[in-house]
């Protein structure tokens, strides 16, 4: 069964029509980055499967029954700023989502489990290359470090679907190219679905398994939000064919090598 | 020589710089009381440093003939009891309300006006009610200094609880966090430095609102003192007490800043 299923999907505010007419299916397991002009509801569609929107009409499924209209812990999120929370250590920040499911009123872990948490949140640092970070605050990392650790913050609940707005929209393409090797090393190691928006039409080709172009490809000079955007290209990147995968993989790893 | 915008002062002459007005005042002040004390010696409005200093041991280390208690320390610590019971309720007051109005739009919704509503409210206009209420006793002045600044304190932490990002809040979500949760995770530890500045900016009002009270009806405490001796003309009292009430609102000031740098390093460093 599809994961998240797309069934004549309209998002409407007020008389401006967002996006019209989405179908499509997503199997467990598929990468798929978003591309498209600002605007295009790209966003929209991100905070739909986010829950902080809802579709005006249509269905947007997931797992065959409609999305929950509140954000919980099966879908993870990482935005382009703003991901970690600044009053906690990198440490902290990963152990969190342990210590909220610990206790539901006090939030906190004490004694073994606490040590617990901290055993897997430091695995969980060292995986992301953040093992020499772990007490410093969100404000003392760079953009790319702060980056990794939100990844970090959100992959250690397991959600089963991670979204990622623009993730490395502020990161210098050096660093860009490190971090596409770390989520392709984690969407494979956790069987994520992904969900990533980007500006970079290199980023969508380059990354995942499945290319959604959106656009309007209907559109009035006169009145821009007359048409909504739709899904105008899908097409999989790789998917069916293993070796382009592999190829991409093998050179995110030997760019990443190369980066240190 | 570069322009003058972009010449910074050194270390010594930032301090030189930063002390030379208080060093003018002293020495125009001594000036001035030398030049009236030559032409009448019992002249009380510029009193001498010197007469000014020994009226303050006699109040700081002799027993009052008529009380037998030591006057100033008596005066201090009343007041600041009042300061701190007064500003320390406002604080909890509007760190509650504030949290609970910028978390839950449900509650934002019915209490948003009334407080609006409220700080409006001039609380000097309402001295007289709190006197009626609540008599002339120690709770009329705390209550005076509480409504003086619950009201600033609530608005000021609703809008920046308002201000933390949404991002984080759809983030503590998707860790799996309830309202509840939300709150004692993200929003009161980012919102306890913020707590700290705006219980610095109130301070001022709340002297104001200190002082005032205890002018009006009080047997002991700073402001009590100041115009009980207005009586005799008694600047020897009066300037000594204004600047002792002056270090007093700065030590507040300077350890609530200190402290908040120590316990919330993250809120402080984060701009750099």
């Amino acid at each position: 069964m599809a994961i998240i299923e797309l069934k004549n999907l309209w998002k409407e505010y007020g008389s401006e029509v967002v996006l019209e007419r989405l179908n499509a299916r997503v199997e467990a397991g598929e990468f798929i980055t978003i591309v498209g002009a600002s605007g295009c509801g790209k966003t929209t569609f991100l905070k739909m499967l986010l829950g902080t929107e809802n579709p005006t009409r249509g269905e947007l499924l997931l797992d065959g029954k409609a999305i929950p209209e509140e954000p919980d812990a099966t879908r993870g999120i990482v935005f382009q700023r703003y991901s970690v929370l600044p009053h906690l250590t990198a440490e902290r920040n990963v152990m969190l989502a342990g210590e909220l499911a610990a206790n539901r009123y006090t939030g906190h872990a004490f004694g073994a489990r606490r040590q617990e948490l901290k055993a897997s949140a430091q695995v969980m640092l060292e995986d992301v290359g953040l093992g020499h970070a772990i007490n410093k605050y969100p404000h003392e990392l760079s953009g790319g470090m702060q980056q990794r650790l939100a990844l970090a913050q959100a992959l250690i609940k397991k959600p089963r679907i991670l979204l990622l707005d623009e993730p490395f929209g502020a990161l210098d393409p050096g660093i860009r190219k490190d971090m596409h090797a770390l989520v392709i090393k984690l969407w494979r190691e956790q069987q994520l679905t992904v969900f990533m928006i980007t500006h970079d039409l290199d980023e969508g080709f380059y990354l995942g398994t499945r290319l959604w172009v959106f656009d309007k490809d209907r559109l009035d000079p006169q009145a821009p939000g007359a048409y909504g955007a739709r899904i105008t290209y899908d097409l999989p990147v790789g998917k069916d064919d293993h070796g382009t995968l592999e190829d991409i993989a093998t050179r995110v790893d030997s760019t990443a090598r190369v980066l240190g | 020589m570069k322009k003058l915008i972009n010449q910074q002062p050194g270390v010594v002459s930032r301090w030189a710089l930063g002390l030379l007005p208080f060093v003018l005042i002293a020495v125009v002040y001594t000036l001035s009381s030398n030049a009236r004390l030559a032409e009448n010696p019992n002249d009380k409005l510029l009193p001498a440093p010197s007469h000014m200093l020994e009226s303050m041991t006699r109040m700081a280390f002799e027993p009052s003939k008529r009380t037998g208690e030591l006057l100033l320390w008596q005066d201090t610590g009343a007041s600041l009891e009042r300061l701190a019971i007064g500003v320390g309720l406002a604080a909890l007051t509007g760190l509650v309300f504030g949290i609970a109005n910028g978390a839950i739009p449900l509650l934002r919704a019915g209490f948003s006006p009334v407080v609006t509503g409220i700080s409006l409210v001039p609380p000097m206009a309402i001295l007289p009610i709190l006197f009626i209420t609540f008599g002339l006793e120690e709770l009329a002045k705390i209550m005076l200094i509480f409504i003086g600044i619950t009201p600033f304190l609530i608005r000021d932490l609703q809008q920046r609880t308002m201000e933390i990002p949404e991002e984080q809040i759809i983030k503590m979500q998707t860790l799996g966090a309830n309202t509840w949760q939300i709150i004692v995770r993200l929003i009161l530890p980012q919102i306890m430095p913020r707590l700290i500045t705006a219980v610095r900016l109130s301070l001022g009002s709340a002297w104001l609102f200190l002082i005032a009270a205890e002018a009006i009806a009080a047997t002991e405490g700073l402001g009590y003192r100041i115009f009980l001796v207005r009586r005799y003309l008694s600047m020897d009292v009066i300037l000594p007490y204004v600047m002792w009430i002056t270090l007093l609102a700065f030590l507040l000031d300077f350890c609530l800043n200190r402290y908040s740098h120590w316990r919330y390093p993250w809120f402080h460093d984060r701009s750099l």
